[in-house]
This record gives C-alpha cells, structure tokens and sequence, in this order.
C-alpha cells in the first residue's frame, strides 16, 4: 500500500516517527535538569534509596539548609558580579572595535582581523597557565577580575559586533558627516541604535558563556570566599562526593538563575548566534 | 570566516590598496587614527590578556620550568618528551576518538532535528530548540554532576534502572569514554541547532518549488538544492564542535580526572594535570601548543574539503 503523502512528499508515518524521537530525545534533555531539581528537595533516604525514586515524595528544604552553612550568598554573588562586569565591558569594547573593523577603512585592518580570527579558534585555555602568571604579576590573582579580565580580552565579542555593524549603510554614516557630527557623536546617536540588538545578543551570550566557564574559575579561583557558585559544587563534589542531595541543590542555585535568563531572552539569544556565523 | 578577508582584494585590478581606494593620504591618516581610538580599549584588553599570553605560552614550552621557577633552556626536550610519553599517545587517541565520534553524529543529528522542527509552528519550534539548549545553559559543572549522580554504582538511577547494582560505569576503563562522548553530545548539539533552523529558513523558496514542480523527491530537493546553501553553516558547525570536543573538560575533571587508567585522558586534560598537579609548567606549555596545532590541522582540513565540495 502508497503511504499517504503531502506536498511535498513527506509521508506521514514519516512525521508521525520524527515527531516520536524528537519528543523522546527531548525529554532526556530535561531529564538532568528535572533530577538536579527534584534531587535538590529530596531527604538523605530518598537520595540513597536503593529504587528509583522519581518525585521527592516527603520534600525538605534541608539540603538548601546545609548549602547555605556554607557562604553560598556570597559564591552566587561572585559569579553574578564576574559575568555582569564581563558582559558590561565586553559589549562597551566590542561595539567600538566592531563599529571601527565593519565601517572604517585604515591601516592594519586586514591584519588585526586575521589575527582576531586565529585567535578565535585556538583553545582558549591553552593560555591559562601564562594568564595565571600574569595576574600573579599584576597583584590580581585570586581575585574576581582575574575571571572578568581575560573574558573581556577574548575577541569573539569584536567579531559578532563586526558583522552587526557591517549592515549599516555608509549612506547613513555619510549623511552625518555631512551634518558635522563628529566620531562619538556618530557612533551614540547613528551607530549605537543600529547595532543594538546585536549588543543585546553579544550581552546575553557573554553573559551566559562567562557564568558557565568553569576551567577560568578554576585555575584562578582559589580561596573559599572567591569561589563561584559552579566552582563550589565542582569542589564540594570533590570534598564530600556522596552528598548527593546537597550538590543538587548547589547545582540548582547555579542552573536555575541562567536557565530563566535564557528563556527570557531566548529570541535575541538565537538570533545573536545565528548572526555570528550566518556571514562568517 | 576567511571569505570576509579575502572579498575586498578580490575587485580587480587595484590588489593591496582596493580598501583606500578614492581615498586621499590625508583621510586614509585622518581615518586610520580614529579607528585605532575605537580600537584601543578592545586591543588592550586583547593584546594584554590573549596574545601575550600566547606568546608566553610559546616561550614556556622551550623552558625547562618546574616548582622552583625557570630551570634553564630546554629547546626541544620538551617536545621530544611528549612523543615518548605514553600517556600523552594515550590522550592523543582519546581526543581524536572524542573528535572523530562527535564531530560527525553532532552535526548529522542536530541537521537532523533542525530539518524536521525548522518547518513547524512557532511554538513548538521555539519549544524544541529551547530544550536541546538548556544543557548548554545549565552549565557543564551542573550537568556533570548530575550525570555522576545518575552513574553512580550503589545510589545511581542507571544501575537502579538497569538492575546492574554496584557497576561503575565510570571506574570501567572500556564504558568510561563512551559515557563522557554522551554526555558531551548532549551539550554540544545546542548550538548547531539554533544555526542550521537559522540557515534552513533562509535557504531560497523560489529553488526548492521549482524542483518541487519538476517531481523532486524530498530527498533530491534536499542534497541538491538546501545542501549546498547551509554548507557554509555546515563548515562553521564542524569548527566550533570539533573546538569544543577539543577542549571538553569539565567533564573529565568532574567525572574521572582521566582515568581510569588513563581511559579517558584527553590533551586538555593532561595540559591541566601537568600544570596544576605535576607543576611542570615546561612540558605542560608544550602539549598546549601541540594542542593548538592540531586544531589549526583539523580546522584547516574542514576548510578545504569543505570548499572543494
């Protein structure tokens, strides 16, 4: 027997089969974050019950309880504060590098955007150990900034806004020449508000990139009130590996803050990656 | 991403001085200036704490450099080391293993799912690519201890499930690997979903109903018509995973720091251990650069087949 077909010449056991495995495959991506939250509120028996126990059946609070002996407010904090100021100062850099790599025509252009590309594909954290040294030197070592810092350095940032700032016509850039604006005052009030939704994707993506960058953290980070959130979990998991219910809520704190984040700007998000490769 | 680069040299005639072109010296000084002041906080942050560091990088791994600080010179010991050192070989076979599985099933399967949801309503669009990201946001930290939890022999769901009591599928040196390509799996087709629905929906209508009209079969209209267009997200997609896989950490640091017996030990991974737990920062320098040699290879075999496609 011919399946029925559409159009296009889709069957429709074939749909009815995609639709099947994708909401399959979805659900084992949510799995994780499912248990990290339901884990986070069961007790020490159920954690260590000897048969799946798939919803905390008595909730408790207390591995929130136990979290919060430790200074958990203050490893939330930091890694808040390390992926706010990176993504402040990443997107003020990147939009005037971008504006000046996209729109300006000067000497050594070629050349820095060449480097700028190699630099973006090399392993970032290849450069740790010098990094490290470096904010030894400085006097920044374990400290916040000596995250915030390299993050800003690294040139992805000026790539995106580079071709953000690419679609603007030169007509317009022109036009406010002409008007006797001068360089800042073109780029505020000409090339600011065209290449905002760009900022708004680069800030979300720093944003979300920086808060998950453990290997940084960890190398950089070394005593206990500088921690981060998602550091102290890695290391706690080390001290203590079958605490189980703990760690879940420790890994919740840190999911649950970025995961709302990201939905809630889902759109820019998207559309912020699919720019940066679209013309790459 | 070279393509850009290339485009301006590309108008004829006028080879190195296409971008000055109806420019006078004056405005190309005038122009030159203002652009580096646009420049300059980026670079400094750049030069400072990305190319110096490469540098030192590089210069390190000639060194002899222990605990006690630079021991001397070492020209090319620390080279020569690391094709003797087995554990290296070790981590180079497991890094092309990681590589070699999850470059190819990231890409097909995230084409896959992006083709049959890119057509949908909004809603469920929205919905799909929502989900296969959240790994990616949720972090490796909180996915992988999640995942331990899951593995683990006596309180883990998998041996619960499976009725394997006491199994460690991490402490097994043949499931070990295979656990932690799943893992990176999950996290990495994120991303590539979110690009190839972006370059389906912009694939040409007009293209694929006029092949639609010659009697096309779906598969056709596909290989022949979307392919070639999304190629370009295609060769982006094999870099950035083939990145990724290169530097997944997290993962092993969390899960089995390499082991067991060195099973799952990766070039990233040994880069650390060398650093931090056998403070020989000489060596460790070295693997680094041939770490990063080996990407440049593999990012530049993807260019060219890619191109000659």
């Amino acid at each position: 027997m011919k399946a029925k077909t559409d159009l296009s010449g889709t069957s429709t056991g074939y749909k009815v089969f995609a639709a099947v495995v994708l909401i399959l495959v979805a659900l084992f991506f949510l799995f994780p974050l499912y248990w990290i939250v339901t884990g986070s509120f069961k007790g020490v028996i159920e954690i260590n019950a000897k048969h799946p126990v798939w919803f905390p059946t008595s909730p408790t609070l207390e591995n929130y309880m136990k979290l919060f002996d430790n200074p958990a407010f203050q490893w939330l904090f930091n890694i808040i504060f390390i992926s706010a100021a990176a993504m402040v100062l990443t997107c003020i850099t990147a939009a005037l590098a971008g504006y000046a790599l996209g729109k300006k025509r000067f000497i050594g252009r070629g050349v820095l955007f060449t480097i700028i590309i190699c630099a973006m594909a090399l392993p970032k954290q290849v450069i740790v150990i010098p990094l490290l040294q470096e904010m030894t030197a400085i006097g920044l070592n374990d400290t916040l900034w000596a995250v915030i810092l390299p993050t800003v350095g690294w040139p992805f940032g000026v790539f995106l806004m580079k071709q953000f700032a690419e679609t603007i016509p030169n007509e317009i850039l022109e036009a406010a020449r002409v008007d006797g604006a001068g360089e800042l005052r073109t780029f505020f009030s000409v090339v600011f508000p065209m290449i905002k939704p760009g900022i708004g994707a680069l800030a979300i993506f720093t944003f979300v990139n920086t808060w998950n960058d453990y290997f940084l953290q960890l190398v950089m980070l070394t005593s206990r009130e500088n921690w981060t959130l998602p550091l102290a979990i890695a290391n706690m998991q080390g001290e203590m590996s079958n605490d189980f219910g703990l760690i879940m809520a420790g890994a919740a704190l840190a999911a649950i803050p970025i995961v709302v984040v990201f939905i809630a700007f889902q759109k820019y998000f998207t559309q912020g990656i699919a720019m940066g490769a679209v013309k790459g | 991403m070279a393509q850009n680069t290339v485009a301006p040299q590309q108008k004829p005639n006028k080879q190195k001085n296409s971008q000055f072109s109806g420019m006078s010296k004056a405005l190309v000084r005038r122009e030159t200036i203002s652009a580096y002041c646009f420049l300059l906080p980026s670079l400094i942050f750049f030069v400072g704490f990305v190319v110096v560091p490469m540098f030192i990088c590089v210069f390190y791994s000639f060194m002899e450099y222990g605990l006690g600080g630079i021991k001397g010179f070492a020209g090319l010991d620390n080279y020569i080391k690391l094709f003797q050192d087995p554990i290296f070989h070790r981590g180079f076979l497991n890094t092309v293993l990681i590589v070699v599985i999850a470059v190819p099933t990231v890409t097909a399967f995230s084409l896959w799912v992006s083709s049959a949801i890119y057509k949908m309503h909004s809603v469920p669009r929205s919905f799909f690519r929502c989900v296969f990201y959240l790994p990616v946001v949720t972090g490796s930290v909180a996915i992988t201890v999640v995942w331990k939890w899951i593995l683990h022999p006596y309180n883990g769901l998998l041996n619960q499930v499976a009725g394997t009591t006491g199994f460690d599928w991490l402490g097994n040196s043949s499931t070990a690997i295979w656990f932690i390509i799943l893992i990176l799996f999950t996290t990495s087709i994120g991303q590539p979903i979110v690009l190839y629905v972006a370059a389906l929906g912009n694939v040409d209508q007009s293209l694929v109903e006029a092949a639609q009209v010659d009697g096309a079969t779906k598969l056709q209209v596909f290989w022949k018509i979307k392919w070639p267009q999304i190629m370009p997200t295609t060769l982006y997609v094999l870099v950035i995973t083939t990145i990724n896989s290169f530097q997944c950490f997290a993962l092993i640091q969390l899960l089995t720091k390499g082991g067991p017996l060195n099973s799952t030990m990766t070039i990233m991974y040994q880069v650390y251990d060398t650093a931090y737990r056998l403070n020989d920062l000489g060596y460790a320098n070295a693997i680094g650069v041939v770490l990063a040699i080996i990407i440049a290879i593999f990012s530049a075999i993807q260019f060219k087949v890619a191109k000659t496609d």
